[in-house]
């Protein structure tokens, strides 16, 4: 089975965001950065299937030249190896994020039976780049998956969303979403990480478009609190705690 | 005019479509709503009294439960015949999901989760990015302009209308229907009021230690007839169902009060719930991340400020 599995180079933000001078991007002078979280479950659906099926695990990611940081942690992790969709490290839209992804994916001689994405970027919040992919590569799509079987080239997907839990299934070739909880990522191993520095990389130059959807700036949301007060310590402060339940209403 | 998706799951409708319809209100005065599959039929009411005037049912035999490629191009089939100036839908995982099949099958851009919209050439909006730390202001594009509408950016207004119910017939392609569910269930939330109705959550993360003392949770909830959320360490550990996850990938909620016991507060579990009135944390760390988005702070032992706090509750109530 042939499965690639795309990612995104993202910074690991804490709670609190320093925007650029010019307010369009994220200042990630003291940021690291890794991959947003759902698609480490990927990756690992990706290794176990390919450890339990035999076949090739591809990464395809679009990003500036350092995400190749990204792609050879994930590689040693037991990835096959990896495509760079170079940026001059702007952010692309969707539509255009999509239509590099997929002009990439029609390249490959491989025919992948599968492709995985995380359920969603951590950074970019668009909900749309694996629809947009699925359907330009005529594949039926699954997504929020949390549960995932693969056998004789039919996927069982368990979704789940809100309170509500459904089974779906479909056949392969597909493109799926996956989520946490699907799996627990394993870390890179030193073997692991020795062995991905000879992995293959391909770098290639997808021709920018011009955005449909255009960022102009970006703006830190305002704390709706100022910090919480401090009602005491301990079992002593509950009297406390009972008189603001009173003051908001929600005791009588 | 403006099209809103009022989605719901077999005819029990997603409030927040609720907002959908009040945001588009502020666009224009012709709203009409649409529902995909019959069970929807029984949401006209509603949608006349947040001021659709028209309401299209999408039907076709093959859509009972949920379908988002099937809900796709019914959408782009009434874009097509009705030319709406724009097509909304709630913020929830659903509402970009239908409206990014829609944007696909139009290829059109989709602007997701916005906070603010303006209409214009190109339409100007604001939408929330790193759930939610984050506005971005953006221009979109495109004639129609697709978008969702951020949870709980927009206050429900009711609005009465009389409303016309209008069956449309889908004509679905054969890659619409290439997945097909297979069932539903198996998990529901625990407590009685589910999350998005419930006026009090009392909410347990890592701190809480393990599934047995989620029960101190419970008896405040049932006690305070509210409902028991987590964060996500908690349901990745198998503590508690999925469908009481608040937060980013979970469920977001805005309920009068929110109680976070135990919880640190990941960016991801503050955009689930940072909408709520009060939010009153118990946590044994003055320094947790959370405190920045509470109103009220117990420093303590949530195992034992809990019962004490069950306790006093029930001394009030005699």
């Amino acid at each position: 089975m042939d499965i690639l599995v795309c990612l995104k180079r993202v910074p690991l933000a804490g709670s609190t965001f320093l925007l650029t001078p010019d307010s369009r991007d994220i200042n990630t002078d003291f940021l690291g950065f890794g991959i947003s979280p759902h698609e480490e479950n990927a990756v690992e659906a990706g290794v176990q299937l390919v450890e339990q099926m035999g076949g090739t695990l591809t990464l395809l990611t679009l990003g500036p030249t350092d995400a190749e940081e990204q792609l050879r942690t994930q590689l040693a992790i037991g990835a096959t190896r990896g495509i760079l969709l170079e940026t001059e490290g702007e952010d692309w839209d969707p539509q255009a994020t999509a239509a590099a992804l997929v002009e990439a994916i029609n390249a490959e001689e491989t025919k992948f039976d599968l492709i995985l994405f995380g359920a969603e970027s951590a950074d970019s919040a668009g909900y749309q780049i694996h629809i947009r992919v699925a359907h330009a590569l005529s594949r039926p799509i699954v997504t929020n998956v949390k549960t995932m079987k693969i056998e004789n080239g039919i996927a069982q997907c368990e979704r789940a969303v809100g309170s509500v839990r459904e089974l779906y299934e479909t056949t392969l070739p597909a493109v799926i979403t996956v989520r946490d909880g699907l799996n627990i990522p394993r870390y890179p191993s030193v073997p692991g990480r020795i062995q991905a520095r000879k992995k293959p990389i391909e770098h290639k130059k997808p021709e920018p478009r011009v955005p449909k959807l255009e960022k102009v700036s970006l703006s830190v949301s305002p704390s709706n609190s100022t910090g919480a007060q401090i009602l005491g310590t301990g079992v002593e402060a509950v009297p406390a705690l009972v008189d603001v339940l009173r003051t908001i209403g929600v005791l009588a | 005019m403006i099209l809103v998706l009022v989605d719901h799951d077999r005819g029990e409708l997603d409030p927040l479509s609720l907002r959908a319809l009040t945001a588009a209100r502020k666009l224009s005065n012709d709203i009409h709503a649409v529902v995909i599959g019959n069970d929807g039929a029984a949401l006209s009411a509603i949608c006349g009294e947040y001021g659709a005037s028209i309401l299209h049912v999408a039907q076709h035999p093959e859509i009972t439960d949920y379908t988002p490629a099937a809900s796709g191009r019914a959408l782009a089939q009434l874009a097509n015949s009705l030319k709406p100036e724009a097509v909304l839908a709630a913020g929830s995982p659903r509402g970009n999901e239908q409206l990014a099949h829609l944007a696909t099958i139009l290829d059109l851009p989709m602007a997701a989760e916005c906070s603010e919209i303006t209409l214009g050439d190109p339409h100007s909006v604001v939408r929330a990015r790193w759930a939610a730390n984050l506005m971005e202001q953006a221009l979109v594009h495109s004639g129609l302009l697709i978008a969702t509408v951020l949870a709980f950016a927009v206050e429900a207004e009711a609005s009465p209308v009389a409303i016309t119910v209008s069956n449309v017939d889908v004509l679905l392609e054969p890659i619409d229907l290439r997945v097909r569910i297979l069932g539903r269930g198996g998990e529901a939330a625990k407590s009685g009021a589910s999350l998005t109705d419930a006026k009090v959550i009392v909410s347990g993360g890592r701190g809480v230690g393990g599934p047995e003392a989620f029960s101190l949770l419970e008896e405040l909830a049932a006690l305070l007839d509210g409902a028991v959320g987590c964060s996500r360490v908690v349901t990745s550990s198998g503590w508690r169902p999925h469908a009481e996850q608040v937060g980013q990938t979970g469920t977001k909620v805005a309920p009068d009060l929110y109680i976070a016991a135990g919880i640190s507060g990941a960016m991801q579990h503050i955009a689930g719930c940072k909408n709520s009135k009060t939010i009153v944390v118990i946590n044994t760390d003055p320094e947790a991340p959370i405190l920045a988005y509470a109103d009220y702070a117990i420093i303590g032992d949530l195992h034992k400020v809990l019962p004490a706090l069950t306790q006093a509750i029930k001394a009030t109530k005699g």
